[in-house]
Protein backbone atom coordinates (compact mmCIF):
# COMPACT_ATOMS: atom_id res chain seq x y z
CA UNK A 1 0.00 0.00 0.00
CA UNK A 2 1.21 3.28 -0.96
CA UNK A 3 0.54 6.53 1.03
CA UNK A 4 -0.54 9.06 -1.01
CA UNK A 5 -1.61 11.98 1.41
CA UNK A 6 -0.68 12.34 4.67
CA UNK A 7 -1.19 14.48 7.68
CA UNK A 8 2.03 17.05 7.59
CA UNK A 9 4.30 16.78 10.10
CA UNK A 10 4.44 20.15 10.71
CA UNK A 11 0.58 19.65 12.10
CA UNK A 12 -0.22 18.18 15.46
CA UNK A 13 -2.79 15.39 15.84
CA UNK A 14 -5.06 18.18 17.48
CA UNK A 15 -8.57 18.06 15.80
CA UNK A 16 -9.09 21.97 14.17
CA UNK A 17 -12.01 23.73 16.15
CA UNK A 18 -12.91 25.74 13.04
CA UNK A 19 -16.33 25.41 11.66
CA UNK A 20 -17.52 23.41 9.25
CA UNK A 21 -16.44 24.87 5.69
CA UNK A 22 -14.14 27.11 6.98
CA UNK A 23 -11.24 27.71 5.25
CA UNK A 24 -8.23 28.58 7.70
CA UNK A 25 -8.12 24.62 8.25
CA UNK A 26 -6.79 24.51 4.70
CA UNK A 27 -4.54 27.62 5.11
CA UNK A 28 -2.79 25.81 8.51
CA UNK A 29 -2.39 22.58 6.29
CA UNK A 30 -0.41 24.87 3.58
CA UNK A 31 1.29 26.02 6.29
CA UNK A 32 2.16 23.01 7.57
CA UNK A 33 3.27 21.14 3.90
CA UNK A 34 5.09 24.26 3.21
CA UNK A 35 7.39 23.52 6.54
CA UNK A 36 7.77 20.38 5.41
CA UNK A 37 9.13 20.44 1.81
CA UNK A 38 11.40 22.93 3.35
CA UNK A 39 12.52 21.18 6.03
CA UNK A 40 11.48 23.87 8.52
CA UNK A 41 10.01 22.62 11.13
CA UNK A 42 12.76 21.83 13.85
CA UNK A 43 13.21 25.62 13.05
CA UNK A 44 10.40 27.88 12.66
CA UNK A 45 8.93 29.52 15.11
CA UNK A 46 5.28 30.90 14.64
CA UNK A 47 2.89 33.26 16.50
CA UNK A 48 -0.76 33.32 16.13
CA UNK A 49 -3.73 36.11 17.07
CA UNK A 50 -6.40 36.78 18.59
CA UNK A 51 -9.13 35.47 15.95
CA UNK A 52 -10.15 32.21 15.12
CA UNK A 53 -7.08 30.86 14.91
CA UNK A 54 -5.96 32.00 18.33
CA UNK A 55 -5.31 28.34 19.00
CA UNK A 56 -3.20 27.62 16.17
CA UNK A 57 -0.28 27.18 18.78
CA UNK A 58 -2.18 23.67 19.09
CA UNK A 59 -2.27 22.77 15.68
CA UNK A 60 1.48 23.88 14.36
CA UNK A 61 3.72 21.37 15.94
CA UNK A 62 6.74 23.90 16.07
CA UNK A 63 7.72 26.36 18.60
CA UNK A 64 4.89 28.74 19.10
CA UNK A 65 3.96 31.42 20.75
CA UNK A 66 0.47 33.28 21.12
CA UNK A 67 0.19 37.17 20.78
CA UNK A 68 -1.38 40.16 21.91
CA UNK A 69 -4.89 41.58 20.11
CA UNK A 70 -2.66 42.73 17.30
CA UNK A 71 0.76 42.43 18.55
CA UNK A 72 2.26 39.37 16.18
CA UNK A 73 4.38 41.18 14.35
CA UNK A 74 6.34 43.02 17.08
CA UNK A 75 7.14 39.87 18.89
CA UNK A 76 8.13 38.34 15.67
CA UNK A 77 10.29 41.29 14.96
CA UNK A 78 12.44 40.59 18.21
CA UNK A 79 12.72 37.33 17.86
CA UNK A 80 14.13 37.11 14.41
CA UNK A 81 16.24 39.97 14.98
CA UNK A 82 17.84 37.24 18.51
CA UNK A 83 17.95 34.91 16.50
CA UNK A 84 18.52 35.09 12.61
CA UNK A 85 18.51 31.57 11.81
CA UNK A 86 15.35 30.90 13.01
CA UNK A 87 12.38 30.90 10.40
CA UNK A 88 9.58 32.51 11.92
CA UNK A 89 5.97 33.34 10.91
CA UNK A 90 2.75 35.13 12.00
CA UNK A 91 -0.87 34.07 11.41
CA UNK A 92 -3.20 36.87 11.60
CA UNK A 93 -6.51 37.90 10.98
CA UNK A 94 -8.28 41.12 9.50
CA UNK A 95 -9.10 42.64 12.55
CA UNK A 96 -5.82 41.40 13.86
CA UNK A 97 -3.25 42.41 11.25
CA UNK A 98 -5.28 45.92 9.74
CA UNK A 99 -7.50 46.72 12.31
CA UNK A 100 -5.66 46.96 15.79
CA UNK A 101 -2.45 45.70 14.64
CA UNK A 102 -2.33 48.08 11.34
CA UNK A 103 0.78 49.71 13.66
CA UNK A 104 2.95 47.02 14.13
CA UNK A 105 2.30 45.33 10.43
CA UNK A 106 3.21 48.50 8.24
CA UNK A 107 6.09 49.10 10.54
CA UNK A 108 7.19 45.90 10.47
CA UNK A 109 7.21 45.57 6.32
CA UNK A 110 9.00 49.09 6.86
CA UNK A 111 11.47 47.72 8.47
CA UNK A 112 11.71 45.06 6.19
CA UNK A 113 11.51 42.56 8.92
CA UNK A 114 12.75 38.89 7.47
CA UNK A 115 9.34 37.15 8.61
CA UNK A 116 7.07 35.60 6.98
CA UNK A 117 2.99 37.28 7.57
CA UNK A 118 0.06 34.61 6.45
CA UNK A 119 -2.53 36.99 6.57
CA UNK A 120 -6.69 35.56 6.75
CA UNK A 121 -8.71 38.32 5.35
CA UNK A 122 -12.08 36.80 5.51
CA UNK A 123 -14.07 40.01 5.56
CA UNK A 124 -15.68 40.06 9.07
CA UNK A 125 -14.12 39.33 12.86
CA UNK A 126 -14.78 35.61 13.34
CA UNK A 127 -14.45 34.68 16.51
CA UNK A 128 -16.09 38.03 18.40
CA UNK A 129 -19.74 36.53 16.28
CA UNK A 130 -19.07 38.63 12.56
CA UNK A 131 -18.63 42.54 13.72
CA UNK A 132 -17.33 44.47 10.77
CA UNK A 133 -13.85 44.27 10.06
CA UNK A 134 -11.71 46.95 8.24
CA UNK A 135 -11.93 44.35 5.18
CA UNK A 136 -15.66 44.23 5.26
CA UNK A 137 -16.58 45.11 1.76
CA UNK A 138 -19.24 47.84 1.03
CA UNK A 139 -23.08 47.10 1.51
CA UNK A 140 -21.85 44.05 3.48
CA UNK A 141 -24.03 42.76 6.19
CA UNK A 142 -22.39 42.47 9.62
CA UNK A 143 -23.33 42.96 13.36
CA UNK A 144 -21.62 46.43 13.84
CA UNK A 145 -22.64 46.91 10.41
CA UNK A 146 -26.53 46.38 10.03
CA UNK A 147 -27.43 48.14 7.19
CA UNK A 148 -24.34 47.44 5.62
CA UNK A 149 -21.49 49.00 5.40
CA UNK A 150 -21.91 52.93 3.77
CA UNK A 151 -18.58 54.72 2.97
CA UNK A 152 -20.23 57.15 4.37
CA UNK A 153 -19.88 56.23 7.78
CA UNK A 154 -17.52 53.22 7.95
CA UNK A 155 -15.07 54.00 5.03
CA UNK A 156 -13.30 51.37 2.96
CA UNK A 157 -12.17 48.17 3.24
CA UNK A 158 -8.67 47.69 3.48
CA UNK A 159 -6.26 46.50 0.92
CA UNK A 160 -3.56 45.74 2.54
CA UNK A 161 -1.67 43.60 -0.35
CA UNK A 162 -1.39 46.86 -2.07
CA UNK A 163 -0.90 49.19 0.94
CA UNK A 164 2.01 47.15 2.39
CA UNK A 165 3.55 46.13 -1.44
CA UNK A 166 4.50 49.89 -1.41
CA UNK A 167 7.39 49.60 1.52
CA UNK A 168 10.67 48.89 0.03
CA UNK A 169 11.23 46.78 3.62
CA UNK A 170 8.53 44.38 1.52
CA UNK A 171 10.00 41.65 -0.60
CA UNK A 172 6.91 39.34 -1.09
CA UNK A 173 3.89 40.90 -1.03
CA UNK A 174 0.94 38.48 -2.80
CA UNK A 175 -2.89 37.96 -2.70
CA UNK A 176 -4.13 34.11 -2.65
CA UNK A 177 -7.67 33.17 -2.14
CA UNK A 178 -8.29 29.61 -1.06
CA UNK A 179 -11.87 29.05 -2.79
CA UNK A 180 -11.15 26.40 -5.17
CA UNK A 181 -8.10 23.85 -5.97
CA UNK A 182 -6.88 25.46 -8.50
CA UNK A 183 -6.53 29.12 -6.07
CA UNK A 184 -5.37 26.29 -2.93
CA UNK A 185 -2.31 25.51 -4.93
CA UNK A 186 -1.38 28.98 -6.02
CA UNK A 187 -1.31 29.53 -1.83
CA UNK A 188 0.84 27.26 -1.29
CA UNK A 189 3.17 27.90 -3.99
CA UNK A 190 2.80 31.50 -2.40
CA UNK A 191 3.62 30.36 1.30
CA UNK A 192 6.53 28.49 -0.21
CA UNK A 193 7.84 31.56 -2.05
CA UNK A 194 7.57 33.86 1.24
CA UNK A 195 9.44 31.22 3.56
CA UNK A 196 12.08 31.15 0.74
CA UNK A 197 12.23 35.26 0.44
CA UNK A 198 12.23 35.24 4.56
CA UNK A 199 15.01 32.14 3.79
CA UNK A 200 17.25 34.62 1.92
CA UNK A 201 17.36 37.83 3.88
CA UNK A 202 15.79 39.64 1.77
CA UNK A 203 13.03 41.35 3.55
CA UNK A 204 9.50 41.18 5.00
CA UNK A 205 7.17 38.70 3.02
CA UNK A 206 3.45 38.53 3.76
CA UNK A 207 0.59 36.83 1.79
CA UNK A 208 -3.03 37.99 2.17
CA UNK A 209 -5.58 35.11 1.58
CA UNK A 210 -8.91 35.38 0.48
CA UNK A 211 -10.58 33.03 3.21
CA UNK A 212 -14.65 32.15 4.38
CA UNK A 213 -16.60 32.47 7.02
CA UNK A 214 -19.76 30.42 6.31
CA UNK A 215 -20.88 31.36 10.09
CA UNK A 216 -20.85 34.80 10.34
CA UNK A 217 -21.15 35.40 6.30
CA UNK A 218 -24.68 33.46 6.77
CA UNK A 219 -24.13 31.30 3.83
CA UNK A 220 -23.70 27.60 3.67
CA UNK A 221 -20.01 25.92 2.97
CA UNK A 222 -20.29 26.28 -0.90
CA UNK A 223 -22.10 29.60 -1.15
CA UNK A 224 -19.16 31.08 0.65
CA UNK A 225 -16.87 29.31 -1.85
CA UNK A 226 -18.75 31.47 -4.12
CA UNK A 227 -19.19 34.88 -2.61
CA UNK A 228 -15.23 34.74 -2.16
CA UNK A 229 -15.63 34.61 -6.33
CA UNK A 230 -18.17 37.48 -6.61
CA UNK A 231 -17.66 39.72 -4.08
CA UNK A 232 -14.39 39.40 -2.50
CA UNK A 233 -11.81 38.66 -5.69
CA UNK A 234 -13.58 41.61 -7.59
CA UNK A 235 -12.74 43.95 -4.61
CA UNK A 236 -9.40 42.25 -3.34
CA UNK A 237 -7.58 41.01 -7.05
CA UNK A 238 -5.55 37.76 -6.74
CA UNK A 239 -1.63 38.36 -7.43
CA UNK A 240 1.41 39.22 -6.77
CA UNK A 241 2.35 42.85 -5.63
CA UNK A 242 5.91 42.69 -4.75
CA UNK A 243 8.51 40.47 -5.79
CA UNK A 244 12.57 41.93 -4.44
CA UNK A 245 14.94 39.64 -6.54
CA UNK A 246 18.17 39.17 -4.42
CA UNK B 1 36.76 48.01 39.75
CA UNK B 2 37.40 51.98 38.60
CA UNK B 3 35.26 54.79 40.00
CA UNK B 4 33.51 56.63 36.80
CA UNK B 5 31.21 59.38 36.57
CA UNK B 6 27.80 58.64 35.28
CA UNK B 7 24.46 59.58 34.87
CA UNK B 8 21.83 58.14 36.05
CA UNK B 9 20.15 56.54 32.91
CA UNK B 10 23.19 55.58 31.52
CA UNK B 11 24.36 53.84 34.61
CA UNK B 12 21.18 51.99 34.56
CA UNK B 13 21.74 50.97 30.82
CA UNK B 14 25.76 49.70 31.43
CA UNK B 15 24.25 47.99 34.52
CA UNK B 16 21.93 46.02 31.80
CA UNK B 17 24.49 45.38 29.45
CA UNK B 18 26.72 43.96 32.57
CA UNK B 19 23.97 41.61 33.45
CA UNK B 20 24.01 40.36 29.90
CA UNK B 21 21.08 42.19 28.48
CA UNK B 22 21.32 42.03 24.88
CA UNK B 23 18.12 42.92 23.42
CA UNK B 24 16.61 46.26 23.94
CA UNK B 25 13.27 47.75 22.41
CA UNK B 26 11.86 51.20 23.32
CA UNK B 27 10.26 54.26 22.06
CA UNK B 28 12.11 58.32 23.13
CA UNK B 29 10.65 59.95 25.80
CA UNK B 30 11.60 62.02 28.31
CA UNK B 31 13.34 61.83 30.66
CA UNK B 32 13.87 58.06 29.82
CA UNK B 33 15.06 58.65 26.54
CA UNK B 34 19.04 58.24 27.10
CA UNK B 35 18.99 54.48 28.31
CA UNK B 36 17.30 54.13 24.76
CA UNK B 37 20.49 56.06 23.05
CA UNK B 38 23.23 54.12 25.28
CA UNK B 39 21.57 51.10 23.81
CA UNK B 40 21.58 52.32 20.50
CA UNK B 41 25.22 53.30 20.56
CA UNK B 42 26.67 50.25 22.72
CA UNK B 43 24.27 47.21 21.86
CA UNK B 44 25.27 46.65 18.03
CA UNK B 45 28.83 46.36 18.85
CA UNK B 46 28.09 43.60 21.50
CA UNK B 47 26.04 41.77 18.94
CA UNK B 48 23.15 42.95 20.74
CA UNK B 49 19.58 43.95 19.56
CA UNK B 50 18.71 47.34 19.81
CA UNK B 51 15.04 48.70 17.80
CA UNK B 52 13.67 51.96 18.10
CA UNK B 53 9.66 50.48 18.11
CA UNK B 54 7.17 52.36 16.36
CA UNK B 55 5.21 52.65 19.77
CA UNK B 56 5.33 51.45 23.33
CA UNK B 57 2.89 48.65 22.53
CA UNK B 58 4.99 47.61 19.85
CA UNK B 59 8.23 48.09 22.19
CA UNK B 60 6.36 45.52 25.09
CA UNK B 61 5.38 43.34 22.28
CA UNK B 62 8.97 43.24 21.33
CA UNK B 63 10.02 42.58 24.87
CA UNK B 64 7.86 39.45 24.89
CA UNK B 65 8.92 38.04 22.19
CA UNK B 66 12.59 39.10 22.93
CA UNK B 67 12.19 37.00 26.45
CA UNK B 68 10.67 34.13 25.08
CA UNK B 69 13.85 33.32 23.21
CA UNK B 70 15.32 33.09 26.66
CA UNK B 71 17.65 36.41 26.33
CA UNK B 72 17.95 38.80 28.72
CA UNK B 73 15.65 42.02 27.10
CA UNK B 74 14.49 45.14 28.51
CA UNK B 75 12.70 48.20 27.52
CA UNK B 76 12.15 52.13 29.24
CA UNK B 77 10.06 54.60 29.48
CA UNK B 78 8.14 56.85 31.33
CA UNK B 79 4.61 58.01 32.50
CA UNK B 80 2.48 57.67 29.59
CA UNK B 81 4.49 55.32 27.29
CA UNK B 82 4.22 52.79 30.70
CA UNK B 83 0.78 53.24 30.34
CA UNK B 84 0.46 52.17 26.99
CA UNK B 85 2.94 48.91 27.83
CA UNK B 86 0.62 48.03 29.98
CA UNK B 87 -1.25 45.45 28.53
CA UNK B 88 1.97 43.90 27.32
CA UNK B 89 3.06 43.75 30.70
CA UNK B 90 -0.11 41.49 32.03
CA UNK B 91 0.87 39.17 28.63
CA UNK B 92 4.11 38.75 30.29
CA UNK B 93 4.05 38.09 33.52
CA UNK B 94 0.83 35.33 32.92
CA UNK B 95 3.51 34.02 29.87
CA UNK B 96 5.87 34.08 32.83
CA UNK B 97 8.87 36.19 31.22
CA UNK B 98 11.66 37.19 32.62
CA UNK B 99 12.89 41.01 31.49
CA UNK B 100 13.41 44.32 32.85
CA UNK B 101 10.70 47.38 32.33
CA UNK B 102 12.33 50.94 33.27
CA UNK B 103 9.84 53.55 34.48
CA UNK B 104 11.77 56.70 35.01
CA UNK B 105 9.12 58.27 36.20
CA UNK B 106 7.71 62.08 35.43
CA UNK B 107 4.13 63.33 36.86
CA UNK B 108 1.04 63.19 35.13
CA UNK B 109 -1.84 62.26 34.94
CA UNK B 110 -2.40 62.73 31.22
CA UNK B 111 0.73 64.01 29.93
CA UNK B 112 1.30 65.58 32.58
CA UNK B 113 4.82 67.46 32.92
CA UNK B 114 8.57 65.72 32.13
CA UNK B 115 9.41 67.19 35.92
CA UNK B 116 10.07 64.28 37.87
CA UNK B 117 7.29 62.32 40.61
CA UNK B 118 6.50 59.06 42.08
CA UNK B 119 2.55 59.70 40.94
CA UNK B 120 3.17 55.96 38.91
CA UNK B 121 3.18 54.21 42.02
CA UNK B 122 -0.25 53.09 42.26
CA UNK B 123 0.48 51.32 38.57
CA UNK B 124 3.48 50.00 39.00
CA UNK B 125 2.85 48.60 42.59
CA UNK B 126 -0.92 47.14 41.71
CA UNK B 127 0.01 45.02 38.29
CA UNK B 128 -1.00 48.23 35.90
CA UNK B 129 -2.97 46.19 33.47
CA UNK B 130 -5.40 43.49 33.28
CA UNK B 131 -6.04 40.50 35.62
CA UNK B 132 -4.24 39.47 38.73
CA UNK B 133 -0.87 39.65 38.83
CA UNK B 134 2.45 41.37 39.97
CA UNK B 135 5.17 43.23 39.31
CA UNK B 136 8.58 43.08 41.34
CA UNK B 137 9.54 46.72 41.67
CA UNK B 138 12.82 48.19 42.76
CA UNK B 139 13.38 51.76 43.47
CA UNK B 140 17.00 52.79 43.32
CA UNK B 141 17.85 56.17 45.58
CA UNK B 142 21.92 56.89 44.05
CA UNK B 143 23.49 56.30 40.24
CA UNK B 144 25.06 53.54 41.76
CA UNK B 145 21.95 51.81 42.80
CA UNK B 146 20.87 52.45 39.13
CA UNK B 147 23.68 50.36 37.61
CA UNK B 148 22.95 47.78 40.65
CA UNK B 149 19.41 47.19 40.39
CA UNK B 150 19.78 46.65 36.75
CA UNK B 151 21.58 43.35 37.58
CA UNK B 152 19.57 42.51 40.42
CA UNK B 153 16.20 43.10 38.36
CA UNK B 154 17.54 40.71 35.59
CA UNK B 155 18.39 37.91 38.37
CA UNK B 156 15.42 38.64 39.81
CA UNK B 157 13.39 38.39 36.89
CA UNK B 158 14.90 35.26 35.81
CA UNK B 159 14.68 33.92 39.53
CA UNK B 160 10.91 34.17 39.30
CA UNK B 161 10.44 33.89 35.63
CA UNK B 162 8.60 37.84 36.10
CA UNK B 163 8.81 40.75 34.67
CA UNK B 164 10.76 42.86 37.25
CA UNK B 165 10.16 47.07 37.08
CA UNK B 166 13.02 49.64 38.05
CA UNK B 167 10.80 52.92 38.98
CA UNK B 168 13.26 56.18 39.80
CA UNK B 169 11.85 60.02 39.40
CA UNK B 170 13.62 61.88 36.17
CA UNK B 171 16.14 63.64 38.25
CA UNK B 172 18.02 60.33 39.14
CA UNK B 173 17.75 59.35 35.54
CA UNK B 174 19.31 62.83 34.55
CA UNK B 175 22.06 63.40 37.05
CA UNK B 176 25.33 62.56 37.33
CA UNK B 177 27.65 60.58 40.23
CA UNK B 178 30.87 58.95 40.55
CA UNK B 179 30.26 55.17 40.61
CA UNK B 180 31.93 51.69 41.00
CA UNK B 181 32.11 50.20 37.78
CA UNK B 182 30.95 46.31 38.02
CA UNK B 183 32.02 42.91 36.77
CA UNK B 184 29.98 41.55 33.30
CA UNK B 185 27.82 38.49 34.54
CA UNK B 186 29.20 35.80 32.48
CA UNK B 187 27.36 32.92 33.61
CA UNK B 188 22.94 32.87 32.16
CA UNK B 189 20.59 30.36 33.52
CA UNK B 190 19.34 27.90 31.64
CA UNK B 191 15.86 28.53 29.90
CA UNK B 192 14.60 25.24 28.30
CA UNK B 193 10.60 26.47 27.81
CA UNK B 194 12.35 29.36 25.39
CA UNK B 195 11.41 29.22 22.27
CA UNK B 196 14.65 28.34 19.48
CA UNK B 197 13.04 26.02 17.58
CA UNK B 198 12.07 22.61 18.65
CA UNK B 199 14.90 20.72 17.19
CA UNK B 200 15.34 17.41 19.20
CA UNK B 201 12.50 17.99 21.78
CA UNK B 202 9.01 18.95 21.84
CA UNK B 203 7.35 22.36 20.64
CA UNK B 204 7.53 25.03 23.52
CA UNK B 205 4.56 26.95 23.71
CA UNK B 206 4.23 30.35 25.12
CA UNK B 207 0.69 30.81 25.85
CA UNK B 208 -1.48 33.34 28.46
CA UNK B 209 -4.94 32.01 26.93
CA UNK B 210 -6.66 29.49 28.86
CA UNK B 211 -9.82 28.80 28.19
CA UNK B 212 -10.85 26.21 30.48
CA UNK B 213 -12.11 28.05 33.99
CA UNK B 214 -10.59 25.60 36.28
CA UNK B 215 -7.51 25.52 34.41
CA UNK B 216 -7.66 29.51 34.40
CA UNK B 217 -7.98 29.42 38.33
CA UNK B 218 -4.85 27.14 38.44
CA UNK B 219 -3.11 29.31 36.58
CA UNK B 220 -3.64 32.21 39.03
CA UNK B 221 -2.57 30.35 41.98
CA UNK B 222 0.63 29.54 40.32
CA UNK B 223 0.84 32.84 39.89
CA UNK B 224 -0.17 33.54 43.45
CA UNK B 225 2.04 31.39 44.88
CA UNK B 226 5.14 32.85 42.98
CA UNK B 227 3.86 36.42 44.52
CA UNK B 228 3.49 35.17 47.75
CA UNK B 229 7.56 33.31 47.97
CA UNK B 230 8.71 36.79 46.40
CA UNK B 231 6.83 38.59 49.07
CA UNK B 232 8.48 35.87 51.46
CA UNK B 233 11.97 36.57 50.31
CA UNK B 234 12.49 39.34 48.11
CA UNK B 235 11.17 42.63 50.50
CA UNK B 236 14.27 44.87 50.82
CA UNK B 237 13.97 48.04 53.05
CA UNK B 238 16.77 50.50 54.60
CA UNK B 239 16.43 51.90 57.98
CA UNK B 240 18.12 54.73 59.35
CA UNK B 241 18.12 55.70 62.79
CA UNK B 242 14.14 54.18 63.39
CA UNK B 243 15.74 51.85 67.06
CA UNK B 244 14.43 55.08 69.21
CA UNK B 245 12.38 57.31 67.17
CA UNK B 246 9.31 58.63 67.78
CA UNK B 247 8.25 60.05 64.20
CA UNK B 248 9.26 57.99 61.60
CA UNK B 249 9.17 59.11 58.13
CA UNK B 250 9.57 56.79 54.89
CA UNK B 251 9.88 57.75 51.34
CA UNK B 252 11.49 56.04 48.49
CA UNK B 253 14.04 56.54 45.83
CA UNK B 254 15.85 60.23 45.39
CA UNK B 255 13.76 61.62 47.80
CA UNK B 256 14.69 59.19 50.35
CA UNK B 257 18.34 60.41 50.06
CA UNK B 258 16.69 64.35 50.73
CA UNK B 259 14.68 62.94 53.37
CA UNK B 260 18.15 61.46 54.90
CA UNK B 261 19.47 64.58 55.10
CA UNK B 262 16.41 66.48 56.51
CA UNK B 263 15.87 63.94 59.72
CA UNK B 264 19.92 64.30 59.90
CA UNK B 265 19.66 68.03 61.01
CA UNK B 266 16.22 67.51 62.98
CA UNK B 267 18.33 64.92 65.43
CA UNK B 268 20.85 67.35 65.55
CA UNK B 269 17.95 69.66 66.95
CA UNK B 270 17.13 66.77 69.40
CA UNK B 271 14.49 65.41 67.62
CA UNK B 272 13.73 61.69 67.52
CA UNK B 273 13.28 60.76 64.17
CA UNK B 274 14.18 57.96 61.52
CA UNK B 275 13.50 56.88 58.08
CA UNK B 276 12.51 54.23 56.43
CA UNK B 277 12.92 53.66 52.54
CA UNK B 278 11.43 50.84 50.93
CA UNK B 279 13.97 49.55 47.88
CA UNK B 280 10.98 47.08 46.46
CA UNK B 281 8.39 48.92 46.46
CA UNK B 282 6.22 45.59 45.64
CA UNK B 283 6.53 43.70 47.57
CA UNK B 284 6.02 46.20 50.18
CA UNK B 285 8.58 45.81 52.78
CA UNK B 286 5.79 45.88 55.62
CA UNK B 287 8.20 43.96 58.28
CA UNK B 288 10.01 46.87 58.59
CA UNK B 289 7.72 49.57 59.41
CA UNK B 290 5.91 47.09 61.56
CA UNK B 291 9.29 46.81 63.63
CA UNK B 292 9.22 50.49 63.71
CA UNK B 293 5.62 50.86 65.22
CA UNK B 294 6.95 49.50 68.84
CA UNK B 295 9.19 52.75 68.96
CA UNK B 296 7.27 54.98 66.54
CA UNK B 297 4.50 57.02 67.90
CA UNK B 298 3.87 58.30 64.24
CA UNK B 299 4.47 58.00 60.59
CA UNK B 300 5.32 60.97 58.07
CA UNK B 301 5.12 59.52 54.26
CA UNK B 302 6.98 62.08 51.91
CA UNK B 303 6.12 61.48 48.47
CA UNK B 304 6.62 63.42 45.22
CA UNK B 305 2.49 62.44 44.43
CA UNK B 306 -0.61 63.09 46.24
CA UNK B 307 -0.24 60.10 48.08
CA UNK B 308 0.00 56.52 46.60
CA UNK B 309 2.46 54.50 49.02
CA UNK B 310 0.64 56.18 52.21
CA UNK B 311 -1.69 53.51 51.80
CA UNK B 312 0.63 50.71 51.89
CA UNK B 313 2.22 52.37 55.14
CA UNK B 314 -1.28 52.72 56.49
CA UNK B 315 -1.91 48.98 55.78
CA UNK B 316 1.36 47.86 57.72
CA UNK B 317 0.92 50.17 60.69
CA UNK B 318 -2.67 48.43 60.43
CA UNK B 319 -4.16 51.50 62.63
CA UNK B 320 -1.24 51.37 66.09
CA UNK B 321 0.15 55.07 65.11
CA UNK B 322 -1.28 57.53 62.91
CA UNK B 323 0.33 58.43 59.55
CA UNK B 324 0.88 62.01 58.25
CA UNK B 325 1.44 62.89 54.64
CA UNK B 326 3.84 65.62 52.96
CA UNK B 327 3.73 65.86 49.36
CA UNK B 328 4.30 67.64 46.01
CA UNK B 329 3.86 66.76 42.34
CA UNK B 330 6.69 67.51 39.69
CA UNK B 331 8.37 69.78 42.00
CA UNK B 332 10.71 67.45 44.45
CA UNK B 333 10.43 68.69 48.12
CA UNK B 334 13.60 69.98 49.25
CA UNK B 335 15.52 69.28 53.18
CA UNK B 336 14.65 72.25 54.25
CA UNK B 337 11.14 71.76 53.59
CA UNK B 338 10.83 68.21 55.05
CA UNK B 339 12.95 69.61 58.10
CA UNK B 340 10.14 72.45 58.53
CA UNK B 341 7.79 69.87 58.57
CA UNK B 342 9.99 67.14 60.58
CA UNK B 343 10.13 70.12 63.28
CA UNK B 344 6.41 71.13 62.98
CA UNK B 345 5.03 67.59 63.92
CA UNK B 346 7.82 67.34 66.81
CA UNK B 347 6.56 70.88 68.50
CA UNK B 348 3.19 69.87 67.75
CA UNK B 349 3.24 66.47 69.28
CA UNK B 350 5.84 67.47 71.55
CA UNK B 351 8.93 64.84 70.49
C1 LIG C 1 -7.31 44.15 22.88
C2 LIG C 1 -8.42 43.31 22.43
N1 LIG C 1 -9.50 43.88 21.88
C3 LIG C 1 -10.53 43.09 21.46
C4 LIG C 1 -10.48 41.75 21.58
C5 LIG C 1 -11.65 40.90 21.11
N2 LIG C 1 -11.41 40.22 19.87
C6 LIG C 1 -11.01 38.94 19.83
S1 LIG C 1 -10.84 38.35 18.29
C7 LIG C 1 -11.32 39.80 17.60
C8 LIG C 1 -11.46 39.97 16.14
C9 LIG C 1 -10.87 38.89 15.36
O1 LIG C 1 -11.14 39.07 14.02
P1 LIG C 1 -10.05 38.70 12.94
O2 LIG C 1 -8.75 39.23 13.34
O3 LIG C 1 -10.58 39.14 11.64
O4 LIG C 1 -9.94 37.11 13.03
P2 LIG C 1 -11.00 36.00 12.60
O5 LIG C 1 -11.66 35.56 13.85
O6 LIG C 1 -11.95 36.60 11.61
O7 LIG C 1 -10.16 34.92 11.99
C10 LIG C 1 -11.61 40.73 18.61
C11 LIG C 1 -12.08 42.09 18.32
C12 LIG C 1 -9.32 41.20 22.19
N3 LIG C 1 -9.17 39.89 22.38
N4 LIG C 1 -8.31 42.00 22.59
S1 LIG D 1 -16.40 31.87 12.91
FE1 LIG D 1 -15.89 32.03 10.74
S2 LIG D 1 -13.66 32.27 10.66
FE2 LIG D 1 -14.20 31.52 12.68
S3 LIG D 1 -14.01 29.29 12.56
FE3 LIG D 1 -16.16 29.78 12.16
S4 LIG D 1 -16.27 30.00 9.96
FE4 LIG D 1 -14.11 30.10 10.49
MG1 LIG E 1 -11.46 38.05 10.13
Amino acid sequence: MKVIARRPESLTEAKFHYCPGCTHGIIHRLIGECLDELNLRENAIGICPVGCAVLAYEYFNCDMLEAAHGRAPAIATAIKRLQPNNTVFTYQGDGDLASIGMGEIVHASLRGEKITVVFVNNAIYGMTGGQMAPTTLLGQVTTTSPYGRNKDFEGYPAKMAELLSQNEGSAYICRTAVNNPANVIKTKKAIKKALQIQQQGLGFTMVEILSTCPTNWGLSPLDALDWVEEKMIPYYPLGEFKVKED
Amino acid sequence: MPKVLMKGNEALAEGAIIAGCRGFFGYPITPSSEIAEYMARKLPKLNGVFVQAESELAAINMVYGGASTGQRVMTASSGPGISLKQEGISFIAEAELPCLIVNISRGGPGLGGIQPAQSDYFQATRGGGHGDYRTMVLAPSSVQEMMDFAVTGFELADKYRSPVMIMAEGTLGQMMEPIIMREPVTKLPEKPWAVTGCRGRKPNIINTLHLSAEYLEERNHHLQNKYTSMALNEKRAESFQTEDAELVVVAFGLMARIVKKAVMEARQQGVKVGMIRPITLWPFPDEAIRQAVNSAKRFLAVEISMGQMIEDIRLAVAGRAPVEFYGRIGITPNPEEIYQEIMRIAQREGY
